[in-house]
């Protein structure tokens, strides 16, 4: 029996080595790009979740913890469930929408003649690439009557004196929503203009003749199955982008913000990493929100799979 | 464009999957539609170029205009005084500005160009090959790219100084090209294209890295440069404070945001460099973009 279970490994050995082999081209064409990475980005990351089991104050060597900063997070931190809250809120609503305003965006302007589409492209990837362009909302949710929303609802009536959009917790959230949609035209919106232009175009014209009427159609049929690779590329980003809102929040609301009412996980990571300098602590946040992406992913993933069928 | 074994054939290649066809008449379209469309666009355009009308506008206004109460997003004089101010900082400077642009181009320059080919040469292999172990690099970089980066930098912080790179250029450029959205955006593109595009090429005796770079890349133009454009705007806004220590390695970001802090005199000037630190990343953008929806075009009239 022995024998024979050591020729088995011997043989998977061997063929082991023999797709190395084969696929050496392979390997040397990885090797750049994926020794940087382990370097830079898969140990720091690893570092990261065994600094979440330890008591790390920046200035003395890590202290093993066990599994005291996952309970603490849990069961004592409250404010850390409220911006855990938040953020799912923030999740749920920004990234579905923002995603479908990529998708649209991407699509109309495709529409368009090529002269205009440059244009058009960057004035909606504007407030992505203007720095900290969301600054222009705080001239927007001013709380005084100078403020434009409050100039213009008083002028129409709606409302008869000013809100205090960024200091009053019933507001905070619903404003900030609004503009991160605004700044959602993003890394997902340029990828999906640059997927559809290498659809092939001739997947058009035999679907004109196969019966497709209008433009929705085409959209359906055959644009979004060819774009699916790009779609999968959006929605990761997507995910990464509404899970880890926090420069909005902590510059139009403050951190902490009223009541904590603008507090999502990232605030509550850079309150304990660049605050209070409790590093395994930011690192427990950090974990359980990677866990959280990590789910969600899986679950886009798979409502992704029926696109166009 | 070089003649190789590789290049004989592809125009047969091409003429077949038609990649980038220009689209001179588009099927299936309706006038209302198109109205409609336009619409929408001039509504929704109007809130999203807000950003850059406050910026060029802030540039132009004279101090009393800068502090206005209530603020006025339109200039009512405008004045390039900010400019000049700008300049005459600049001057002054202890280190030469020359000297933070051409460490600029450096760093901006090789992190643009060192992650775009690392990641396409990495990401070919991923789209296109079977081999052990495929499944679970892909799957590490997707979700690498899920961590919180606050918290990898002390780390990050501690393996720069272990290689003995910290102060160098090194420290900005090398993990710039390690990214892991790069490495997906390409590789999703990559899939794409369909095999026996790879197959002829191969037939006709050419090497994987011929097959990388004669087929593969022009064929992921539009990819490659929106990446481009992706990864500039990230090096274009690295300040560099973590690493850099010595005056003469800061990149220009460093300078122009030092300056911008100097207070209330500074106003204007920061003004003019808001504008500048938009308007460089934008310049570049254009450059790109236009080239990413041309590219059809263009490669369609060859065939």
């Amino acid at each position: 029996m022995a024998s024979t279970e050591a020729l088995t490994v011997a043989k998977k050995q061997s063929k082991l080595s023999y797709q190395i082999k084969k696929n050496k081209a392979c390997y040397i064409m990885l090797a750049p790009y994926f020794i940087l990475f382990f370097l830079f980005t898969v140990l720091p990351v690893l570092a990261s979740i065994a600094l979440s089991f330890t008591y790390f104050n920046m200035l003395e060597f890590p202290t093993f913890n066990g599994w005291n900063n996952y309970i603490k997070l849990f069961l004592e931190d409250d404010i850390f469930l409220v911006s855990l809250k938040n953020t799912l809120i923030f999740a749920v609503v920004t990234g579905p929408i923002s995603y479908l305003l990529c998708l649209l965006f991407a699509w109309i302007i495709n529409e368009f003649s090529s002269k205009l589409r440059t244009l058009l492209t960057l004035i909606f990837y504007a407030p992505s690439i203007c720095g900290n362009a969301y600054m222009v909302w705080s001239l927007i949710l001013s709380s005084d009557r100078y403020g434009y929303l409050n100039g213009i609802l008083i002028k129409l009536g709606i409302i008869n004196e000013q809100k205090l959009w960024m200091q009053d917790a019933k507001y905070i959230l619903p404003c900030l929503i609004v503009v991160q949609l605004w700044l959602s035209l993003g890394t997902g919106f340029l990828s999906f203009i640059a997927g559809l232009q290498t659809v092939d175009k001739s997947l058009y014209e035999a679907a004109a003749l196969d019966g497709v009427k209008n433009r929705w159609q085409e959209l359906w049929y055959v644009t979004l199955p060819a774009m699916k690779p790009q779609l999968m590329f959006g929605a990761v980003m997507q995910i990464t982008q509404s899970f880890a809102v926090a420069d909005i929040s902590i510059q139009l609301a403050g951190n902490p913000s009223v009541n904590y009412a603008g507090a999502t996980v990232v605030t509550h990571l850079l309150d304990y990493g660049s605050t209070r300098f409790d590093m395994g602590y930011a690192s427990a946040i950090a974990t359980v929100l990677f866990l959280l992406m990590v789910g969600t992913n899986k679950l886009v993933q798979k409502l992704l799979g029926r696109v166009g069928e | 464009m070089a003649k190789t074994a590789v290049k004989e054939k592809p125009v047969k290649v091409r003429k077949k999957y038609r990649f980038f066809k220009p689209r001179e008449k588009k099927l299936n379209r309706s006038v209302a539609g198109n109205g409609l469309l336009f619409f929408i666009m001039a509504i929704c355009g109007f809130f999203m170029a807000l950003p850059l009308v406050m910026i060029i506008n802030n540039c132009l206004k004279p101090l009393d205009e800068i502090y206005q109460y209530p603020p006025r997003i339109l200039v009512r004089n405008p004045t390039l005084e900010n400019f000049t101010d700008l300049f005459t900082i600049m001057n002054d400077s202890w280190v030469p500005f020359s000297r933070y642009i051409l460490n600029t181009i450096i760093i901006t320059g090789l992190g643009t160009v060192g992650h775009v080919i690392l990641a396409s040469l990495a990401a070919y292999p991923l789209a296109k090959h079977e081999f052990p172990g495929k499944k679970l690099l892909f799957n590490m970089v997707v979700l690498s790219m899920m961590f919180s980066w606050t918290v990898t930098q002390i780390p990050n912080y501690m393996i720069i100084s272990w290689l003995g790179i910290n102060n160098t250029y090194l420290a900005l450029i090398l993990p710039a090209c390690a990214y892991g959205m790069g490495l997906y955006l390409m590789k999703q593109f990559m899939e794409q294209l369909p095999t026996s595009l790879m197959e002829s090429a191969r037939l006709d005796g050419a090497s994987e890295y011929q097959v990388f770079w004669k087929i593969v890349m022009p064929n992921v133009k539009p990819a490659w440069l929106t990446l481009a454009i992706f990864q500039f705007q990230q090096m274009w806004g690295n300040t560099g404070s973590m690493f850099l220590r010595d005056e003469q390695l800061k990149p220009l970001q460093f300078a122009l945001q030092q300056i911008s802090a100097g207070g209330t005199a500074r106003a204007g000037a920061a003004a003019a460099v808001t504008f500048i630190i938009a308007a460089v990343p934008i310049i570049f953008f254009l450059a790109c973009q236009s080239n990413v929806l041309e590219t059809m075009t263009t490669s369609g009239m060859k065939d």
